[in-house]
């Protein structure tokens, strides 16, 4: 079973990667681009029942997949709508 | 007095550490393992530059949970002196003994430079003897080395004078031009709330020698010898 999390920059931390990427957009004639925040995407196979480690899962999103002080993550379980 | 350097797989600057230590008088200085998982028997512990583990997911993020670390937050918890250079200083907020975070340079370049930094605080056991102002020439090498910590954070470290280095320029003027990565308020190196645990970017084991540009880094290691000194005096 595949489980998704995706890790983000919190809002209050800066992120020159994204306004660098927002610029080159703007230079490629796509001015619409208003804000772009690049974060992070994992794909994780997990053996058996993924929703019975769930508890486990969310504790390592929370202590290695993403540092809390700059980051926030999405968990996204198998059977889960994205 | 016995300094421990720890080395992770990928650290880099174990052997400027261990070479500025020894060259210190009084000082014995040793490699430890980060497999290892005691530090019993050690005056002070040295978290080297580097790029501990290819800096994956995050800079520090892995070797925080490598088996000498528990050790690493045992003896800190204890009032050990432990410091962390660059990498190192990565690791110990990683490993929430230093609060903040590091991330990418404003600029998104590596900086690699001589900078200039300005003593905050006199009474640590790092800047003891260093009035505050007193200028330490330092080198610095990363690409993560932006200093962020929420507002909350902020004011408390400031309230508590855990800001011990500011980025600044040669006249001692905090300003942003001297401001190498976009650290918040110029921050170049902050202490725990109890004040053993300090975490710089700037690189002290890079300028312990005339020869290399500066020798302000030995400063920071005498203090801390100072400091286990008198500690030891009083016990």
């Amino acid at each position: 079973m595949k489980v998704k999390v995706i890790v983000t920059p919190k809002e209050t931390v800066l992120d020159p990667q994204g306004a660098a990427v927002r610029e080159a957009m703007q230079h490629l004639g796509f001015t619409a681009a208003r804000d772009v925040r690049i974060g992070r995407y994992l794909e994780i196979e997990v053996e058996g029942d993924a929703a019975a480690q769930e508890p486990k899962l969310r504790e390592l999103c929370h202590d290695l997949l993403s540092n809390p002080v700059i980051e926030d993550y999405r968990l996204e379980m198998p059977n889960e709508k994205s | 007095m016995k300094f421990a350097v720890i080395q992770f797989p990928g650290s880099n600057c174990d052997q400027d550490c261990l070479a500025a230590l020894r060259g210190l008088s009084g000082v014995e200085a040793e490699y430890v393992w980060h497999k290892e998982t005691s530090l019993r028997g050690w005056d002070a512990i040295v978290l080297p530059g580097g790029f501990s583990y290819g800096d994956y997911l995050r800079c520090g993020a892995i070797a925080r949970f490598s088996p000498i670390m528990r050790a690493v937050m045992d003896e800190a918890r204890s009032g050990k002196l432990v410091i962390g250079v660059c990498n190192g200083f990565q690791i110990l907020c990683e490993a929430g003994l230093l609060p903040g975070a590091l991330v990418r340079n404003r600029s998104l370049h590596f900086v690699c430079d001589m900078v200039t930094t300005r003593v905050e605080a006199a009474d640590s056991p790092f800047t003891r003897g260093m009035p505050v102002g007193t200028l330490l020439r330092l080198p610095v090498a990363h690409g993560e080395g932006c200093y962020y910590a929420d507002a909350a954070t902020l004011r408390e470290l400031n309230e508590r004078q855990q800001v011990l280095l500011r980025y600044c320029d040669e006249k001692g003027c905090v300003t942003p031009t001297a401001n190498p990565n976009g650290s918040v308020e110029n921050i170049a190196g902050i202490c725990n709330r109890e004040r053993n645990v300090f975490g710089l970017m700037p690189h002290p084991d890079r300028a312990c020698e005339e020869r290399l540009g500066s020798s302000d880094g030995a400063r920071i290691f005498e203090s801390m010898l100072r400091s286990l000194a008198t500690d030891r005096a009083a016990a």
